[in-house]
C-alpha cells in the first residue's frame, strides 16, 4: 500500500475512517456512505500492492492482526463481544515468499493471532471466491484458525456460503444469547430442578422511539404529575385505587391488589401430563418461552430434564404446568423439542417450549354463534374434498421454513431510516417477500386445478358468489340493500347539480339528503351540514 | 333494550343428590352476577330453584303441576340482593324434575319479554340430571323435549345446559341417567343449547361462561386462493386473553361531606428539554426520533405516512406446507378464526373442502394477511383446519400468527446427545421417567380430561372478583386465601399425587440432586428476605451472573409456617425464622429443626435420609449465625454428636465431615465461645476421641 494509516505507523495498514469517529466506534451514517465510496477512493488515495513480497520485510497480515488488537483493547471483554473480521481472497498469503523468512512470518503471525485469541478476540475469516481455483483453507488458515479435523472439512464445504449468511443477514438485527431468567421447576414436592428460560421468538419492533423537540431537534422528557379531578391538588402517586362497584366506589390498595395476583411462587409447578393431542391449536396466547436446564446451581438438573425430555418425546406427551411469571402466571403447556440439524448447522434447539394456554373465559364460542339449530351445515362431498385434495398437493411450498419471509414493514421502515440518515434522495425499494408467486399460480397446472375445483365446489356461476343465496341474507344486509335500492330510485328525482350550485342543499330534509349519499356509497353520518359539504366535496365544488 | 344486553333465567336443582357441589355453584353464579354488576349492569337475571320442598312459581298456579319448584326470583336489574341469595342457596329434600324446571323458566321469559329480544334471552340449567323426569301426558317424552326444544327456538333463546356429575354420586341408576343424556341430546340437536358434562369442582367453576361479549370482525372480504378464485370469509378472535382490570386511582383530597366528588386522579404529562428542564415542549412539537446508530434520525408521523409500508387489504393464499414443518411453539399471538361468510352455502362449501383436504393429507395453508385498509403491516400465519363435529356447525380454519425472519433469535444449544454421561439419564432412570409421564396422565382414557383450558377458570381473577364483594361488604377484609377448587389449577391435585405415590417415590429415588458445591447461591438466597447486614455483601459477590435467580421461597405471605413438615423442611424452617409477628418464632424454629435432624438421623436407614438431614443442619447453622444464636447451633451439633456414637451412627458423623459442618467460630459471630481453629478441628478431634 502507498499510504499507511495507524497508530503503530506499520507499513501496509491502513485504518479506514471518518471525522467526528473513533477509530473503534459505534458505525455511524457517514462512515457508512464514505464507505460505499471505498473503491474509488482505495484506487486514488490509498493506493494497493499485491501480498507479501519476498524481499520486503513487511508482513502485512501480521501487521493487520496487530492493528486491529489494538483497536480492539478498547473495552472490557466481559461487556463486549469482540470479533475480527478477515476478509480475503489469497488461501496463500506467504507463497510467493520462501526459506527462513516465510517460515518466521508464519510463525509470528499465528503467534499474533492466538495472542489475540487469548484476548478473547474471536477471529472469523470470510473467504472471497477466486476465478479459478478454490479457496484452500487448510493451505495457511486453518491453523491460524485453530481448524481441526471435522471443523476443517465442515468450514470447507460452508466456506462459500459464509459470505452469503452475513449478506443475508445485514439487515437482520443480531441477539445475543440472553437467559431471561432462572426458575425452579418443581417436578414433585421437595424435588425441584433448575431451568434457564429463552425468549427464542418475540415480535421485532422498528426500535426504540426517543421523542424529540421538532423545533431544536433535542431529546425531550415527559414527566408525569396527579391531579385530583375534585379539588385540583396536585398528588403524589395514590397508593389506594377503586373499583365501581354496586353503585359504589370499592376501595382496594395497591398492596392487596399484588396480594391478589400472587397466587404462585413465581416457579414452575408441573400438574402432570398430557396427550399431544389435547393441545388444541387455538390454545395460544403469547409467544412461546424457550427452557433449557442448568446444573450451575443444582447438579443433576440436566440428567432429570433430559429423562423426562425424552420421555415425552416417545410418548407423544407434553406437560402441563402452573406459573411462568410471578406477576401474571398462567397454565402452560411445555412442548418437547428434539434437536433439528440442517445443512451443519442447528436449526431446533433440544429443550422444551413453554406454550401459554388460555382460560375458559380467554375462548370465545365463534363458530356457534352463526350456527343455525335448525339447519344443517352444508358439508363438501367426497368428489369436492378431492378436487380440493389435488389442489392442495400441487400448491406446495416445499420445505417451507417459518423464518423465509423477512418482515416487508420492517425492512421498510429500516431503509427508510438508512435514507434520511445518509441524506439519500431516493427512497429504496424493498422486495415484500410475501406476496405470492403469481408466476406459479398461472402454471397451467395449477390454473386446470383451479378451475376444477371452483366446478365443483361454486357449479357454474362462480360469478354469482357473491351474491348470498336467496332466503339465508341475514336481516341487517337485507335491510341495507333495500335502502341502497330505494335510494338509487329516489335519487334520480333530484337535480342535485342545480341544487347545489343555487344552494339549495339546505333545504333538503336529511333523508333526501341521504339518497346521494347512499346512491354515491358515501357514509351518512354526521350532522347536516357535514352531509352537504360531503355532497359538495363530492361533486367537487 | 341495549344492544348487549341479556336476560338470565338460572335454573338450579338443589336436591339432595346436588348438595355436595352447591358451594361450587353458589361461586360460580355469584362470579357471573359479580362481573355483570361491573360490566353490564343492566342485565336481567331471575332464578328457579327445583327440588325444593315447596312450590311456588306461576305455572303451578294457572295450569297445576310444576310442584317443587321455587322461583327464588323473578326477572330483575342484577343488584346485591340477588348475590346474596345465591350466595346462600338452600339445600332441599326433593328430587327435582329438571323439565318442569325448564319450562317455568321459558315461562318467566317469555311473560316478560314475548318474542321480543331474540338471542338475548339464555336460560342456563345447572343440575346433575339423575333423576327421572315425569311422564307426559300423552306421547313419550322425547316428544315433549322436541316440542319445548322447538319453542325455544321460536322464542330465540338460548340455554347452556352444565350437567356436574361428581365421581363420589355415580351409584345413581344407569338407565336414568342414559334416558336424560338422550333427551338433553334433544336440546342441543333441535335448540342454541350447549351441554358441558362436568366431572369435578373446578371444571364446573369453568363452565359457564361468564364473560359475555358480542363478537366482532377483524375482516370480511375475500381468501384469495388465486387472482380467479376466492372465497367469502369472516375472521373473529377466537382466544383473547380476559385482562385484570384496571382500576382508578383513588384522591382522598375531596372534602368528605363532598357527595359529588368522583375522587379520581387525572393524570397529566408534560414534556420538557432534557438540557433545558425549565422549558417545556408542547406535546404537538413533540416529534418521533429513531435510532440509527449514534445518531437519532427525527421523521414527522406525517413523513413516515407517506414513505410507510401500505400494502392494500386482502387476504392471499401463498401455498400449503406440511403441517409438521409448522413447529407449534411457533405461533406468536392470540389465536383467529376463519369461517365462510355465514349463510353462504358456496363459501361453506369451499372452506369445508379444503379443511378436510387438509385434514386428510396433514397440511396447512400459508396465508398473507393485511385486516385493514392502511395498516401498516402484514401479517404471515398459517391456518389448520378445523373441522367440526357438530352438524350444525360449519368447517373453519384457526389461523396462527407465525414470525418473520427477524422475530426469531438463533440461539444455540448444547446437544443433549453430547453432554457428559452424568448428566445423562441411564436406563433404570429412563425408565423411571417414562413411568412417571405415562402415570401422571391428566386425560384418562374414559375420564375427563382434567384442567382442560375451555373449563378452566382464571383463578386470579376468580380470587379478585371474589376479593371485591367481600370487601364491599366489609372494607378491611383481607384477601382470603386461595379457594380449595382454585388450588387444585396452581399445584397438583394430592389425588392425582396419592394415587401415582410410588411412582413418584421410584422418580425420586432414582435421581440425584445436590447443591453445587462450588455455589452455596440457592441457600443464601433462602435467607434473603431476612434484614441482616452481614449477608448482604457475600450475597451481592454470588449474585454477580446476570440472571436474577427468582426467589425460592417466595410462599404466598397468608399461609404461615407453624410447624416443621416433612416435604420441605427446611422451607418451613426459613418461613418460621422469618416470621416477624412474635419473636417465640425463632425459638420455636430452632427448636423444631433440631427435633427434626435428630428424627431423620435417627430413622435412617443405611443413610439414606442424610442428604436431607445435612440440608437441615446447613439451614439451621446459617439460622443461628443470622439470628446470633451460636451457642443454640454449638451445644446441639456436640450433642448429636455424642448421640451418634453412641447409637452406632458413626456414618453420619463422617458424612458430616465430608461435608465440611464446622461449629459457629467467634469471627461468624460474636456471641460463641469457640476460636476459628477450633471450630475447624472438631470433627477431627471428636473422630479421634472414639
Amino acid at each position: 500500500m502507498r499510504e499507511k494509516k495507524n497508530l503503530q505507523d506499520l507499513n501496509g495498514v491502513y485504518v479506514f475512517n471518518v471525522a467526528e469517529r473513533e477509530d473503534l466506534d459505534r458505525p455511524t451514517a457517514r462512515l457508512i456512505k464514505e464507505f460505499e465510496c471505498i473503491e474509488e477512493k482505495f484506487d486514488n488515495d490509498i493506493g494497493s500492492k499485491y501480498g507479501i513480497l519476498s524481499g520486503s520485510r513487511d508482513n502485512s497480515l501480521y501487521s493487520a492482526l496487530w492493528v486491529a488488537q489494538a483497536l480492539l483493547r478498547k473495552g472490557s471483554a466481559k461487556t463486549a463481544d469482540k470479533r475480527m473480521l478477515l476478509l480475503t481472497n489469497e488461501d496463500d498469503p506467504f507463497g510467493s515468499i520462501k526459506g527462513i523468512t516465510k517460515m518466521d512470518m508464519m510463525r509470528t503471525t499465528l503467534q499474533r493471532a492466538k495472542d489475540a485469541q487469548d484476548l478473547g478476540i474471536s477471529i472469523e475469516l470470510l473467504p472471497l471466491s477466486r476465478r479459478n481455483d478454490e479457496f484452500n483453507v487448510s493451505l495457511f488458515y486453518a491453523e491460524l484458525l485453530g481448524l481441526e479435523g471435522d471443523e476443517l472439512t465442515q468450514f470447507q464445504a460452508l466456506a462459500g456460503e459464509r459470505l452469503k449468511d452475513m449478506k443475508e443477514q445485514l439487515r437482520k438485527r443480531i441477539f445475543k444469547k440472553r437467559k431471561i431468567r432462572r426458575i425452579k421447576f418443581i417436578i414433585a414436592n421437595g424435588m425441584s430442578i433448575d431451568v434457564d428460560t429463552y425468549a427464542l421468538i418475540r415480535p421485532t419492533n422498528p426500535g426504540t422511539i426517543t421523542w424529540l423537540d421538532s423545533v431544536t431537534n433535542l431529546p425531550i422528557k415527559s414527566d408525569r404529575s396527579f391531579i385530583c379531578t375534585d379539588t385540583g391538588a396536585l398528588l403524589q402517586e395514590p397508593a389506594q385505587r377503586f373499583q365501581s362497584y354496586k353503585s359504589e366506589d370499592v376501595m382496594l390498595s395497591v398492596d392487596e391488589l399484588s396480594e391478589i395476583k400472587r397466587i404462585a411462587s413465581g416457579h414452575l409447578r408441573l400438574l402432570g401430563f398430557k396427550p399431544l393431542s389435547c393441545l388444541k391449536d387455538y390454545h395460544n396466547l403469547r409467544p412461546s418461552t424457550f427452557i433449557f436446564p442448568s446444573d450451575e446451581e443444582v447438579i443433576g438438573s440436566t440428567c432429570i430434564f433430559v429423562a423426562l425430555h425424552r420421555s415425552m418425546l416417545q410418548l407423544n406427551r407434553f406437560a402441563l404446568a402452573f406459573g411462568g411469571s410471578s406477576n401474571n402466571p398462567h397454565l402452560v403447556a411445555l412442548v418437547a423439542q428434539n434437536e433439528i440439524i440442517s445443512g451443519g448447522g442447528q436449526v431446533e434447539p433440544p429443550g422444551m417450549h413453554m406454550i401459554y394456554l388460555p382460560y375458559s373465559d380467554d375462548i370465545r364460542h365463534v363458530e356457534e354463534v352463526h350456527a343455525d339449530a335448525n339447519t344443517i351445515a352444508p358439508r363438501a362431498t367426497d368428489d369436492q374434498t378431492k378436487t380440493a385434495s389435488a389442489l392442495v398437493r400441487r400448491i406446495d411450498l416445499k420445505d417451507f421454513s417459518v423464518c423465509q419471509f423477512s418482515n416487508p414493514a420492517l425492512q421498510r421502515h429500516y431503509a427508510v431510516l438508512q435514507a434520511l440518515a445518509l441524506d439519500e434522495d431516493e427512497m429504496p425499494e424493498i422486495k415484500d417477500e410475501t406476496l405470492p408467486d403469481q408466476e406459479g399460480m398461472a402454471r397451467p397446472g395449477i390454473v386446470k386445478l383451479l378451475e376444477e375445483f371452483k366446478l365443483s365446489v361454486f357449479g357454474e356461476n362462480y360469478e354469482d358468489n357473491d351474491l348470498t343465496i336467496g332466503g339465508t341474507m341475514t336481516e341487517a344486509s337485507r335491510k341495507r340493500k333495500a335502502i341502497a335500492d330505494n335510494a338509487t330510485k329516489e335519487y334520480s328525482k333530484y337535480d342535485w347539480l342545480e341544487l347545489a350550485d343555487t344552494g339549495k342543499l339546505k333545504d333538503l330534509t336529511m333523508a333526501e339528503l341521504k339518497y346521494y349519499l347512499t346512491a354515491n356509497n358515501l357514509s351518512v353520518t354526521g350532522a347536516k351540514a357535514a352531509l352537504i359539504s360531503r355532497i359538495l366535496t363530492h361533486m367537487g365544488k | 333494550m341495549a344492544r348487549n344486553k341479556e336476560a338470565l333465567v338460572l335454573v338450579l336443582d338443589v336436591g339432595p343428590t346436588m348438595h355436595a357441589i352447591l358451594p361450587q355453584i353458589e361461586k360460580v353464579c355469584s362470579m357471573l352476577i359479580e362481573k355483570k354488576l361491573i360490566y353490564s349492569k343492566s342485565d336481567e337475571v331471575g332464578v328457579v330453584l327445583f327440588g325444593t320442598e315447596a312450590t311456588e312459581n306461576e305455572l303451578t298456579k294457572e295450569v297445576g303441576g310444576y310442584e317443587h319448584i321455587t322461583v327464588l326470583r323473578h326477572i330483575k336489574v342484577v343488584d346485591g340482593d340477588l348475590l346474596q341469595a345465591l350466595q346462600n342457596l338452600p339445600r332441599e329434600s326433593v328430587d327435582g324434575d329438571f323439565l318442569d324446571a325448564i319450562v317455568v323458566g321459558m315461562d318467566m321469559l317469555i311473560k316478560k319479554f314475548g318474542p321480543t329480544n331474540k338471542g338475548k334471552k339464555r336460560l342456563c340449567l345447572i343440575t346433575n340430571a339423575l333423576h327421572p323426569i315425569k311422564d307426559p301426558y300423552e306421547g313419550t317424552k322425547e316428544d315433549q323435549v322436541s316440542t319445548i326444544a322447538s319453542q325455544m327456538m321460536a322464542q330465540g333463546m338460548k340455554m347452556d345446559c352444565v350437567i356436574a356429575r361428581l365421581t363420589q354420586n355415580m351409584e345413581a341408576n344407569k338407565r336414568i341417567m342414559e334416558e336424560n343424556d338422550l333427551l338433553l341430546r334433544v336440546f342441543s340437536n333441535k335448540s342454541s343449547t350447549k351441554t358441558v358434562y362436568v366431572e369435578s369442582p373446578t371444571k364446573l367453576l369453568g363452565a359457564l361462561r361468564t364473560r359475555n361479549i358480542s363478537p366482532v370482525t377483524i375482516y370480511r372480504g375475500d381468501l384469495e386462493l388465486s387472482p380467479k378464485l376466492n372465497i367469502k370469509v369472516w375472521v373473529y378472535k377466537k382466544t383473547s386473553e380476559e385482562k385484570f382490570p384496571t382500576l382508578k386511582r383513588y384522591s382522598n383530597k375531596a372534602p368528605p361531606t363532598d357527595k359529588f366528588a368522583t375522587h379520581e386522579v387525572k393524570v397529566d404529562y408534560e414534556y420538557k428539554s432534557i438540557e433545558d428542564p425549565t422549558r417545556v415542549v408542547p406535546p404537538e412539537q413533540r416529534i418521533k426520533g429513531y435510532r440509527y446508530g449514534p445518531q437519532v434520525v427525527p421523521i414527522s408521523s406525517a413523513e413516515l405516512e407517506a414513505v410507510k409500508f401500505k400494502p392494500d387489504k386482502s387476504v392471499k393464499l401463498l401455498g400449503f406446507a406440511n403441517a409438521s414443518n409448522i413447529m407449534r411453539h411457533y405461533y406468536m399471538k392470540d389465536v383467529n378464526i376463519f369461517i365462510a361468510e355465514p349463510g353462504n352455502a358456496k363459501a361453506i362449501l369451499a372452506v369445508s373442502a379444503l379443511a378436510r383436504a387438509m385434514k386428510e393429507m396433514m397440511k396447512v395453508a400459508i396465508v398473507r394477511c393485511v385486516w385493514r385498509q392502511g395498516q401498516g403491516n402484514v401479517v404471515v400465519g398459517v391456518l389448520t383446519p378445523n373441522v367440526s363435529d357438530n352438524e350444525n356447525i360449519p368447517d373453519s380454519f384457526c389461523f396462527n400468527v407465525l414470525p418473520f425472519a427477524e422475530d426469531v433469535r438463533e440461539f444455540q444449544f448444547p446437544s443433549f446427545s453430547n453432554l457428559p454421561s452424568s448428566m445423562q439419564p441411564n436406563q433404570q432412570q429412563q425408565e423411571a421417567a417414562d413411568r412417571l409421564v405415562r402415570m401422571l396422565d391428566l386425560a384418562l382414557l374414559g375420564k375427563e380430561e382434567i384442567l382442560q383450558p375451555d373449563f378452566t377458570p382464571n383463578p386470579i381473577l376468580e380470587r379478585f372478583y371474589r376479593y371485591l364483594e367481600l370487601k364491599s361488604k366489609d372494607k378491611d377484609a383481607a384477601v382470603p386465601p386461595l379457594d380449595e377448587t382454585l388450588k387444585k389449577i396452581t399445584e397438583p391435585d394430592p389425588e392425582i399425587l396419592f394415587q401415582n405415590k410410588s411412582v413418584i417415590e421410584d422418580f425420586r429415588r432414582c435421581f440425584e440432586l445436590k447443591e453445587n458445591p462450588k455455589l452455596k447461591k440457592s441457600t443464601r438466597r433462602l435467607l434473603k428476605e431476612k434484614p441482616s447486614g452481614s449477608d448482604d455483601e457475600r450475597e451481592a459477590l454470588g449474585n454477580g451472573s446476570d440472571a436474577q435467580p427468582m426467589d425460592a421461597i417466595e410462599y404466598p405471605s397468608k399461609i404461615k409456617t407453624e410447624k416443621i413438615g416433612d416435604a420441605n423442611p427446611v422451607q418451613d424452617f426459613e418461613a418460621m425464622m422469618s416470621r416477624r409477628d412474635s419473636p417465640e418464632w425463632v425459638s420455636k424454629a430452632i427448636q423444631y429443626m433440631k427435633d427434626k435432624v435428630f428424627e431423620l438421623v435417627e430413622n435412617s436407614c443405611e443413610g439414606d435420609s442424610y442428604q436431607k438431614a445435612l440440608e437441615c443442619l446447613t439451614a439451621l447453622r446459617k439460622g443461628c449465625i443470622l439470628e446470633q444464636e451460636p451457642k443454640q447451633f454449638n451445644d446441639f451439633i456436640l450433642h448429636l454428636y455424642k448421640f451418634c456414637q453412641q447409637k452406632d451412627l458413626k456414618s453420619f458423623c463422617e458424612y458430616l465431615a465430608s461435608h465440611g459442618i464446622t461449629l459457629i467460630s467467634k469471627t461468624e459471630a460474636a456471641d460463641s465461645e469457640v476460636t476459628e481453629d477450633e471450630a475447624k478441628t472438631f470433627i477431627v478431634k471428636s473422630e479421634q476421641g472414639f
